[in-house]
């Protein structure tokens, strides 16, 4: 008897070898998709949306790159699902954590061909992650205490993280600008209060960070350019004409003179409104909203600069910069803070005239002004900004650093390596593959960059045979160097996330044996 | 034949075939049936036990989960045969009544599906097969609670919980931290208990998850997690000895239900139209104050202006919170809903030693947390992890450790696990099938050789010779009269789970075996599947 079908009719299923086979080549065709991005001579790749206009991306962000694709593979979708976690969680090694996690997978491919159970390889898997985590942990380098030396940390992680993105040409100008922005932020992890602008024009040399507060709007007409010691009200209230909020309220009248009545009364309450906006003793008023001409001219007549519709996130770092609360009812003037600066005044970048809030209170916001020559190169400029911004914000909390150009890698190995040597059973074998994918990194990286992979990443293990060896690999160079004299960091954190959510997602992919996919969804006849 | 005649002798069809009907009938259908639910069966066999490997499951919006219980499985499987709905629902069945040991019940359905088969063969009536396997499920039950061992714990002395659910979680992809987890569900599942009663409301265990950072850093949280943040950006993140005024009433002018309109035709109208609203907000507000609340937590929004009213009185309101979430708030807090702002009175107010709110990660994501909060009744789970199918199928495994938690403190009594139940009740099952005189006889033999088919599978997912390990463990419990031996799925090298810290509940044992017979009993009983042929 023929057994039915038990799924419905577009639905399937794939068992054991060939269901882990589909996974391992899904999350492997990803990782080789980002390797070629890896370190500071990787490529950059070019992403072309199938929405209207085809609008292109060029970006060597491993988590920008997987999440514009179509994946249909569910495997391949757990390890978009890490770079994208790592990217919200510690902004950096989206691409390492990606290609580290497709290593490990092509390492257990040969070892379950090598007829070794999965569940094997996880136990290996465990111990040797633990084990590689162990060895970091010993070899961390903490500055915490002394500022100078950490401030110098946190300038080389950044130029580290920067030395692969388009900005390389010029990463102490930016890792200069991306340190100063985060200690700003004192600690805390907000990145918003960071504000980036693009202005496309000049080269990215002319990008610069402003202590002050630009804010991307026009001063309204016929209002002062140039206010000094400027009092401001950030506020977030509607400044049109005011709706009556009681429910079911509507004017209902019978002769024109009332309906002008009452448009008067109206206007009465917007002046009212203003008025006791006004009272505040300002001479600057921000508002979230729009401000409607009425109001707008009546600020003008005050001499009262009034910007409106600021964008939420401009306001709340305004309230941030310049200490003042953001107010939407205007009752009790005295008790409502306002915001002070020195100077407000219009400046122009490139063509673009913008405000420009210098002088200010509370210096916890800044704005960085990212000048290129097309919005593709800014998009990039921003994206690799951020990452920067990201690991220097989390390096601040966890100030622990470790050398960069495959060192932590090679130290890990080697632990490994000395921890496969001391199992007994087959999750040794484990325990060495892991340390296999571990090298594949610098070597990735050497590959990259056209050097003889080979023959350096031999050169790194054998410098590393020796206690305490500061050996990575020098791409500029080409060479195997001292990482610690050529200054090359990075964050103890990132590489922590990297080799735990890489390890936690292999296994997760090891583990299954099945894959059942349920019918897609019926779309309307769109496409 | 589908065909019938009047009393005119003219036929007449009673059910029209072929074309739009596909039909099976008699043995055929119960063939079907089998084939089918052994089927479904099949797919869950290999997550069993501690080395059971996983499944991957990808949605119809392309959204992947990846997980080991058999709940979920089946649950998104997208199942169309009929009787592979009946596997969905027994093991759903089970999830609802145990929480746990959902992959158990529908291998064990599917090895009594499969004896079945033999029988039929043999030409015995599928009725009496089921009336055989009825008997035998209740000797298997009565078995159960024979060599069950009631195992005594208190509040201080939880260790045999936080064994009984590391087993339940050592099958899931979290057992590498198996040990903190179970201590969390047990501290969680104590923490809400009525050990007077001796019931666990679940519903007070919140389990909340957020992506990012590992599986170590997932924590019991006294008190309770909100997915919110503070209304106003300028808010004070961090309020001490918070007393918290609940509402489910909007910052907002009342609305009547009835229909109505407000005419405005006169300037002066328009005008105390204008003063009462804006009266509105701020008696609102002040009557917050006055009851002396220091947080205020709203199910529904409220706009700039009470937003702005709140802060600028040093109120920090949190809005938009989710209706359960008010409730648990309320239980934890000691708090009381208060549906209208006229009836705030102090007493009403929660209180909580601390609230605070924690950002997490370089996006902007917030949590707020209630803490120290009065009435302690109320927990939250907090569950970090990698990514998102990890945090899910933690919350799942979770799910799993509280409910058996629970099903401990209902009831005390525990068997052991790693087959070695299964195997028990199989030996007591043989042994009673020789007392029967019927046709029956046969049918309890095959439920007792249905029972081994789970250390069977167990051995088989731990890469051990399923026969032989099985018959020497068999052999072993019937020697020595100890059931307590079963497979050693974890290589540790005893047979004996008493060592091993392997329990399982027997409640949850005992519903597996019901559970399965009764479905198995079910779909013996059909003899005819009609069905529409267009699918």
């Amino acid at each position: 008897m023929p057994i039915d079908k038990i799924f419905k009719d577009d639905a399937n299923e794939e068992k054991g070898e060939r269901a882990r086979m589909a996974s391992f080549i899904g999350a492997m065709a990803v990782a080789d998709l980002v390797k070629s991005t890896l370190g500071p001579k990787g490529m950059d790749k070019i992403l072309q949306s199938t929405g209207r206009g085809h609008s292109v991306t060029v970006t060597n962000d491993g988590a920008t790159i997987l999440k514009s694709l179509h994946i249909d593979n569910p495997a391949a979708k757990v390890l978009v699902d890490i770079s994208k976690v790592q990217d919200d969680e510690v902004g950096d090694g989206t691409t390492s954590v990606v290609v580290l996690a497709g290593e490990l997978l092509r390492e257990a491919e040969k070892l379950v061909t090598s007829k070794i159970h999965p569940m094997t390889i996880i136990a290996g898997y465990r111990m040797a992650a633990e084990c590689a985590r162990d060895a970091l942990l010993k070899r961390v380098i903490d500055n915490k205490e002394n500022a100078e030396k950490f401030r110098s940390d946190l300038l080389k992680i950044a130029m580290t993280t920067l030395c692969s993105k388009i900005l390389s040409q010029d990463k102490e100008h930016f890792a200069e600008m991306a340190v100063d922005a985060v200690f700003r932020l004192k600690g805390s992890t907000n990145l918003e209060a960071i504000q980036i602008i693009k202005k496309p024009g000049g080269s990215l040399r002319d990008s610069f960070l402003d202590e002050g507060f630009i804010l991307d709007k026009k001063i309204g007409i016929g209002q002062p350019k140039r206010i000094e010691n400027a009092k401001i009200l950030v506020a977030n209230t509607a400044m049109d004409t005011d709706k009556v909020k009681i429910y079911g309220a509507r004017v209902r009248v019978d002769s024109m003179t009332k309906v002008a009545e009452i448009e008067g009364a109206e206007k009465e309450k917007m002046k009212d409104k203003v008025n006791k906006i006004l009272a505040h003793g300002i001479n600057c008023f921000v508002n979230r909203q729009l401000i409607y001409n009425f109001p707008e001219e009546l600020f003008a007549d005050a001499g009262v600069l009034a910007i409106e519709h600021a964008d939420f996130e401009g306001i709340e770092r305004l309230g941030l910069v310049t200490g003042g609360e953001i107010a939407s009812t205007f009752d009790n003037p005295e008790s409502v803070k306002l915001g002070h600066c020195k100077l407000i005044e219009e400046i122009m970048i490139g063509e673009d005239k913008l405000i420009h809030f210098s002088g200010v209170e509370m210096g916890q916001a800044c704005s960085i002004v990212l000048r290129g020559a097309s919005h593709h190169v800014l998009d990039e400029a921003e994206r690799s900004l951020h990452d920067a911004l990201c690991v220097l914000s989390q390096t601040v909390n966890d100030s622990r650093v470790l050398l960069g150009g495959g060192w932590p890698e090679m130290v890990m190995a080697k632990e490994v390596d000395e921890l496969a040597r001391k199992t007994a059973g087959k999750k040794s074998h484990a325990i060495e593959a892991f340390s296999r994918a571990l090298v594949a990194i610098p070597t990735t990286i050497a590959d990259n960059a056209g050097l003889d992979s080979a023959e350096l990443v031999a050169q790194l293990r054998a410098e590393h045979h020796n206690e305490g060896c500061n050996a990575g690999i020098d791409v500029i160079s080409g060479a195997v160097g001292d990482m610690k004299e050529r200054g090359i960091y990075e964050a103890f954190k990132v590489k922590q996330a990297v080799l735990l959510s890489a390890t936690e997602a292999a296994e997760m992919i090891l583990r299954v044996d099945e894959i059942i996919t349920c019918a897609p969804r019926r779309r309307e006849d769109r496409m | 034949m589908a065909l019938a005649f009047d009393e005119y002798g003219r036929p007449f069809i009673i059910l029209r075939e072929q074309d739009q009907k596909t039909r099976l009938r008699g043995i055929d259908a119960q063939k079907a049936n089998i084939a089918a639910g052994k089927a479904v069966a099949r797919i869950l066999r290999s997550s069993l036990g501690p080395k059971g490997m996983d499944k991957m499951l990808q949605g119809p919006d392309g959204d992947v989960t990846i997980t080991n219980d058999g709940a979920t499985i089946l649950e998104q499987m997208d199942v169309d045969n009929q009787i592979a709905k009946l596997m969905v629902e027994l093991s759903r069945s089970q999830d609802y009544e145990i929480g746990d040991g959902t992959t158990g019940v529908v291998v064990m359905a599917g090895a009594l599906l499969e004896q079945a088969e033999r029988q039929l063969d043999r030409g015995i009536h599928p009725i009496r097969i089921a009336e055989g396997y009825e008997m035998a499920s209740r000797v298997a039950v009565e078995h159960l609670e024979r060599i069950s061992q009631k195992f005594e714990f208190d509040v201080n002395n939880y260790e045999p919980l936080v064994q009984t659910c590391m087993t339940t979680l050592s099958s899931k992809i979290v057992n590498r931290c198996k040990r903190s987890l179970a201590e969390i569900a047990v501290k969680a599942v104590l923490a809400v208990a009525d050990l007077e009663r001796r019931d666990v409301n679940l519903d007070l265990i919140k389990v909340e998850g957020k992506v990012g950072g590992n599986l170590e850093d997932t924590e019991l949280i006294y008190g309770i997690l909100v997915d919110k943040d503070m209304s106003h950006p300028q808010m004070p993140k961090q309020i001490e000895d918070a007393h918290i005024a609940i509402l489910t009433c909007p910052f907002e002018p009342p609305k009547p239900k009835t229909k109505h309109k407000v005419d405005i035709d006169t300037v002066e109208k328009f005008e105390t139209l204008r003063k009462q609203e804006q009266q509105y907000f701020d008696e609102m507000v002040q009557k917050c104050k006055d009851v002396g609340a220091t947080l205020v937590i709203c199910q529904w929004g409220f706009d700039d202006e009470a937003n702005h009213l709140l802060m600028h009185r040093n109120l920090p309101a949190v809005r938009w919170v989710g209706g359960v979430e008010l409730e648990l708030i309320a239980i934890a807090t000691g708090g009381r809903i208060v549906p209208r702002f006229q009836e705030l009175t102090p007493e009403k107010l929660g209180k909580a030693g601390m609230v605070r709110e924690k950002s997490f990660g370089t996006t902007k994501e917030r949590m707020l947390y209630i803490e120290h909060c009065a009435n302690s009744k109320a927990v939250t789970i907090f569950i970090r992890g990698g990514n998102k199918m990890m945090i899910e199928e933690t919350k799942r495994s979770i799910h799993d450790a509280l409910c058996v938690a629970r099903n401990l403190i209902r009831n005390k009594s525990i068997v052991y696990g790693g087959g070695a139940a299964e195997i028990a009740c199989s030996l007591a099952v043989d042994a009673a099938a020789d007392k029967y005189p019927g046709v029956e006889q046969y049918a309890i033999r095959a439920f007792a050789e249905a029972l081994d088919s789970v250390p069977m599978a167990l051995a088989e997912n731990s890469g051990l010779q399923p026969i032989e390990t099985l018959s020497a463990v068999k052999s072993q419990q019937l020697k020595e009269n100890i059931p307590f031996y079963g497979i050693d799925c974890n290589d540790v090298g005893t047979n004996d789970m008493r060592e091993q810290n392997v329990f399982e509940t027997l409640i949850g044992k005992q519903q597996q075996i019901l559970l399965a017979t009764q479905v198995v009993k079910m779909i013996l009983k059909i003899d005819d599947v009609i069905s529409n042929s267009e699918y």
